[in-house]
């Protein structure tokens, strides 16, 4: 495979664009799936996160990666019962880091897709904790067992869902 | 300058971004002056509102639509053996009809009980069926989106409840729908009874969606497999309402002298399909019972006995220091009035007292437990006459359950009959009953060994209609002092 050759090749810095209906409607029914499946173990997947760094992966522009996270986490907020605005701050930072990286490391590789899933899951998690805790006044809990495993769950979630999402891409 | 925001164009957004985020942040942590409990969601934010009211019909459509194939399938499965089933059905119906009778029975006596204790108890009066539509998706909140709202008369702060136990309380209430927070979510709490011991705690929700309390001593004994219930201080949750069983009870080591007591929840919180929302409650649990109050067949034959004018309880008192010649407080051998608190020197007078078969009397204050036992105990031999009273003796603050747990109703005016009939008799009988209150504390025996030879006079003239018409009522007399009933009419 070409991106295993090199980092910076044509084709992973490639900005790839989406059509409006896909934009909109991959993160409404990422959320919407997320809030409507009531399986005990799918509260670990992360739905709007992964929605969130694959655009901004794909994009590779900082300011529609964050804005693309920030919308999306400004809605997730909605369904929980905590103050809005926390998982917006959380993925807006994701979706600003996500496309960052976009441009200097190979994102279509299966393998460093798990990998960067799985730290930004982690990042999540901490900003998250960390407004929750500092900003808010909420009384969260670190539990590594449950982070990680999480991160590990999203992070194949990814693999499987980005070779998906590959296919909505508008190539120029 | 221009060269400095386009080369730092990024981290600028993102700092810009930031900030309006943190600023609409800050400005929702403080409670809005709107968002009072009961309101019906004026605190909530506008995007909250537009996006739950967007998404609640396209859930609504995908619930209903699963729910129909899903029973349509159930209903054609669930015919085969419906023949057999119903059958069996029938015969259920039959024994729970049976069942039920007896339970009404129960239930009417407690209420009674209740009535007298002045006892304050919510009764659930009306409740919304709802169903779960969405949840938070995230495991740091636990909420659940359901199908109805303010229009519904949901507010906020209501209960929300299954068969099985409770579920949370109403958080946000829109249009046609609402949030609900679950009991395990960690902002949640709720005042709980363990069911045996009779702890009162605060059960709370845990990062992990669990059930703690943390509030018990750890030198309290906690069993695993009890039950906790609500226990109504909250205020939101009605007592009695199952909230689950304790599964493990051990030392707190971030909170050391207090146990870490774990409870399974009753509700499946991970499974809710359908819930109730209590909507509307009731203090007056009179009002919980349907239907004429059921009468005692001593309160029908005491109406219907000749009974005296009601005296004046300012009446003057006679010089024995109890008022003579006034009517039973209760005829009717209500146990429930010895739920009037006395001190447990009043009550073994009021025992004593029965023993000699003499009628009670208000101004004696003597407690309707009292009057029951009175009742009861005239009628009984002496031996049993010494049970009876000293059962109230040695658990003077349980006695009020004791009478309640076995009301054993003798026709009315059973103290009135006896004392006309064997009149010699009651009074030596008595002397066995006094005897035992001599093992009372109070030390009030002599002078209720007296007492039975007077007892056949005065046993004639109290007529039970007066109070009988009221038997759930506390008895009206207010408890007297020790030294008015000591002193027996002479």
């Amino acid at each position: 495979m070409n991106s295993a050759v090199s980092l910076t090749s044509r084709e992973e810095i490639e900005v790839h664009r989406f059509s409006w209906p896909v934009s909109i409607g991959i993160p409404v029914l990422a959320i919407f799936l997320q809030v409507f499946l009531r399986v005990r173990f799918l509260t670990a997947l992360d739905l709007p996160l992964l929605v969130t760094i694959f655009f901004a992966v794909a994009r590779r522009r900082p300011i529609p990666g964050m804005i693309t996270g920030a919308l999306i986490g400004t809605l997730q907020d909605v369904w929980t019962g905590h103050p809005i605005g926390l998982f917006g701050i959380a993925k807006t930072i994701v979706g600003y880091l996500g496309s960052s990286i976009g441009v200097k490391l190979d994102v279509e590789n299966p393998g460093s897709r798990f990998l960067m899933t799985f730290a930004f899951v982690l990042i999540h998690r901490f900003v998250y904790m960390a407004i929750s805790l500092q900003l808010v006044g909420g009384s969260e809990a670190w539990i590594w067992s449950h982070t990680l495993l999480s991160a590990l769950v999203n992070g194949l979630a990814a693999v499987v869902l980005f070779a998906g999402l590959d296919k909505f891409k508008l190539r120029n | 300058m221009e060269n400095f925001f386009t080369r730092y164009k990024n981290p600028l957004a993102l700092m810009a971004v930031l900030f309006i985020q943190v600023v609409a942040l800050a400005t929702q942590v403080k409670r809005p002056e709107g968002a009072k409990p009961g309101s019906t969601g004026s605190g909530t934010r506008l995007i909250r509102v537009w996006t739950v009211t967007a998404f609640t019909p396209i859930e609504k459509v995908f619930v209903s639509t699963g729910r129909f194939f899903r029973n349509g399938w159930h209903d054609y499965a669930d015919l085969r053996g419906a023949r057999k089933q119903n059958i069996e059905l029938h015969e259920e119906v039959a024994r729970l009809q049976m069942e039920q009778v007896r339970l009404r029975q129960d239930a009417d006596q407690a209420r009674r009980l209740q009535a007298l204790l002045d006892f304050k108890e919510k009764f659930i009066t009306k409740t919304v069926a709802a169903q779960v539509i969405a949840t938070s998706g995230t495991e740091q909140s636990r909420l659940i989106t359901i199908d109805k709202g303010s229009k519904a008369g949901i507010k906020t702060d209501m209960a929300v409840i299954t068969p099985d136990g409770i579920v949370g309380k109403v958080k946000d209430v829109f249009g046609s729908s609402a949030q609900v927070l679950l009991i395990n979510d960690h902002d949640s709490g709720a005042g709980v009874i363990l069911e045996h011991s009779r702890l009162q705690g605060i059960v709370k929700g845990t990062p992990l969606g669990e059930l703690q309390i943390n509030d018990i001593m750890s030198d309290e004994k906690v069993e695993t497999g009890e039950h906790v219930i609500t226990s109504g201080g909250d205020r939101i949750y009605p007592k009695g309402f199952s909230v689950g069983t304790v599964i493990a009870a051990t030392p707190d080591r971030d909170n050391d002298p207090f146990l870490a007591i774990k409870i399974k929840p009753t509700a499946d919180l991970n499974r809710l399909e359908e819930v109730l929302v209590i909507t509307e409650t009731s203090d007056n649990s009179r009002s919980a019972s349907a239907g004429p109050e059921p009468m005692r067949a001593a309160d029908i034959l005491s109406q219907r006995l000749p009974s005296v004018p009601k005296v004046d309880p300012n009446a003057p008192k006679t010089a024995g220091g109890a008022q003579t010649g006034v009517p039973a407080a209760k005829p009717s051998p209500s146990p429930a009035t010895a739920n009037k608190p006395v001190s447990p020197g009043t009550e073994q007078k009021t025992a004593a007292a029965s023993g000699s078969a003499k009628p009670p009397t208000p101004a004696t204050g003597a407690p309707a437990t009292g009057t029951a036992a009175t009742n009861t105990v005239a009628n009984k031999t002496g031996a049993e006459a010494k049970k009876s009273s000293s059962g109230q003796t040695q658990s003077p603050t349980g006695s009020a359950e004791t009478a309640a747990a076995k009301p054993k109703p003798t026709p009315s005016a059973t103290g009135t009959a006896t004392a006309n009939t064997v009149p010699g008799k009651t009074g030596a009988e008595a002397k066995k009953p006094s005897s035992g209150q001599t093992q009372s504390p109070t030390g009030s025996t002599e002078t209720t060994v007296a007492k039975p030879k007077l007892t056949p006079k005065k046993a004639k003239t109290p007529t039970p209609a007066t109070d009988s018409s009221k038997p759930d009522q506390p008895s009206a007399t207010p408890a007297a002092t020790p030294a008015t009933q000591e002193k027996p009419p002479r």
